[in-house]
């Protein structure tokens, strides 16, 4: 059988970008454009901005990614496009292009999970060691999902309120330092020590499940108790102590995951698995326990189509297709997907 | 020649094919929003009634606001997709330009509108000249009370279009009285065959269509962009 030849659309936060996957694992393109210097005097992703700069580009986007990938609309065989969750505005722009491009063309349309898409980007460097955990961190998302074979997620533990990368941002804010935080906390983290003494998470025993709220309310209290007592905080530990709690939690439920479910696989996906503790830490871990783990590198990390693509391969291999009425959907649930 | 016409900028929802001197259908609702989901079935609906493809249409039209921001990127965002895909031109009209032709035989000033909130309104003035209106104020966001100054001087007749209008109705009969005439329930409405009829006399007049990196024209900024410029210009002292 030929190998089908899918272009992914995504819009779901502040990058507009479009790729073409061949054969669900070959990257032929993969155009992003990052909207970070856009929001970043705002000190966060502002939707309506995203939205706006969306439009612009989605169409230069698209033509780039087929131009670049030399293919063109004829041998496409899917169009693979974000239906959540995400900024529902942001959303929209590629799903109404999508929409319009199946249209034109009567290429089949398919709806991607976004979450899904991050776990198929690992699928893009070595193809998806079933049965395994994947754990996926980025700013809108921590959730630890058991995969035993293609388009069957089953959620495992979530973020019972901020994502991890939402944390890192709300620190990084607190101690003065520039969107996005992440990278910032990273590099203060690195000449650091994690001395400061801050809470880690782990809800009740054995739970899967995430929570960062606590850590941050953690961080505004020592901030105020070093302030009242006239104490110079070193920003060096203090990003130290604060991405160890997070990654310590990331690391330890993402090892429990493992165990529970029996596999020898382990995938890590989302934009804060570009953090380098994280990566190091996981790393030498994964090792210790005899546990495969898989990392894509940092360009197919943070959000972008040919993650998208590749997840909407498999879709399509399955018959899992949309109707001219394929709407975004902000809170699209993993298990609606996979019914 | 065919026309596609596309409207989803406010809360009505217009798609027309047109020919150079025919209307060949048009499909219009004026109820619940969701463009998003009903646009390109509508879409599909009226080229499989008019036994038509995509392949058939030498021009798009599209509304390019004011109007609800999202319901303009939807709309925009399919036409240029479709444009695109299908190396068709296309271009961008004001939903008020669309609204005003609603008001063509009138003897005066077309005051299309809509609201913007906060006692402002989104609104252009045009007047009829030879075959075409002309507009004497373009689009742009005012408060009502300065639209009903400008006009309240003119002492011309006012044909104000819009369902919106029916917010302002009872202030704008306090300032203008006579001078003030409201559109019918019909009138009140953008017409995407009148969209797609403008598009049309753009490409008579050789206007150059819209580029892939076409935009839709909010008239407004962000209000994440009107805060930024609010503080940093009361503290442009610190800034370079």
């Amino acid at each position: 059988m030929k190998k089908p030849i899918v272009l992914g659309i995504e819009t779901s936060c502040d990058e507009t970008s479009a790729a073409v996957v061949s054969g669900g694992t070959h990257l032929l393109s993969n155009v992003v454009s990052s909207q970070v210097k856009l929001h970043q005097r705002f000190g966060g992703v502002v939707p309506e901005v995203a939205s706006r700069k969306h439009v612009e580009r989605i169409t230069w986007i698209i033509q780039e990614a087929l131009d670049q990938a030399k293919v063109s609309l004829k041998e496409l065989d899917a169009i693979a496009v974000t239906k959540g969750p995400g900024l529902v505005g942001a959303l929209l722009i590629g799903i109404s292009a999508a929409k319009a491009l199946s249209f034109a063309t009567g290429i089949p349309l398919v709806p991607v999970h976004h979450i899904a898409g991050h776990v198929y980007a690992n699928h893009l460097i070595k193809p998806l060691p079933f049965p395994l955990v994947a754990l996926v961190v980025s700013g809108g998302h921590t959730e630890l999902l058991f995969m035993e074979k293609h388009n069957r997620f089953e959620r495992l533990g979530k973020t019972m309120d901020d994502a991890a990368g939402e944390a890192f941002d709300k620190v990084a804010r607190l101690m003065g330092l520039p969107y996005p935080g992440g990278p910032e906390i990273d590099r203060l983290a690195k000449k650091g020590e994690p001395i400061y003494d801050l809470p880690r998470a782990w809800l009740e025993p054995g739970s899967l499940h995430f929570s960062f709220s606590g850590l941050k309310s953690a961080v505004i209290q020592f901030l105020q108790q070093m302030k009242s007592q006239k104490k110079e905080v070193d920003q060096h530990h203090l990003a130290s102590s604060f991405q160890t709690a997070v990654v310590d939690v990331l690391i330890e439920k993402s090892i429990n995951a493992v165990r529970k479910t029996g596999v020898q696989h382990l995938l890590l996906a989302g934009g804060v698995s570009a953090n380098r503790q994280l990566r190091q830490q996981l790393t030498e871990r994964c090792r210790k326990e005899n546990i495969t783990l898989q990392i894509p590198p940092p360009e197919l990390c943070t959000d972008n189509a040919a993650m998208i693509a590749a997840a909407g391969t498999y879709q399509y291999l399955d018959g899992h297709f949309a109707d001219l009425t394929l709407n975004a959907d902000p809170n699209y649930e993993m298990n609606q997907r996979v019914e | 020649m065919k026309i596609l016409a596309i409207d989803t900028s406010t809360l009505v929802m217009g798609v027309a094919i047109l020919e150079e001197k025919r209307v060949l259908g048009e499909l219009i609702t004026n109820s619940h929003k969701k463009h998003s989901i009903r646009l390109m079935p509508a879409m599909a609906q009226l080229f499989e009634e008019l036994e038509l493809t995509l392949e058939d249409i030498d021009l798009l039209a599209v509304t390019k606001g004011p109007g609800s921001y999202t319901g303009i990127r939807i709309g925009v965002t399919t036409a240029k997709t479709l444009s695109w895909a299908h190396q068709i031109p296309l271009y961008g009209i004001s939903t008020l330009a669309v609204l005003a032709e609603n008001g063509f035989h009138f003897n005066g000033w077309i005051v299309p509108l809509l609201d913007a909130r906060r006692e402002r309104v989104y609104v252009g003035i045009y007047q009829r000249e030879v075959e075409q209106l002309r507009a004497i104020y373009s689009p742009q966001i005012m408060t009502i009370t300065k639209l009903l100054d400008i006009l309240k001087k003119q002492e011309k007749p006012v044909l104000f279009l819009g369902d919106d209008c029916e917010r302002y109705a009872e202030q704008i009969k306090m300032h203008l009285s006579n001078q003030a005439k409201f559109g019918t329930l019909a009138e009140n409405i953008p017409k995407p065959s009148q969209l797609g009829y403008l598009a049309w006399g753009k490409l008579q007049q050789k206007e150059a269509p819209e580029t892939e990196q076409f935009a839709p024209d909010y008239l407004q900024l962000t209000q994440a962009e009107v805060n930024w410029l609010k503080q940093h210009n009361h503290g442009g002292k610190h800034e370079n």
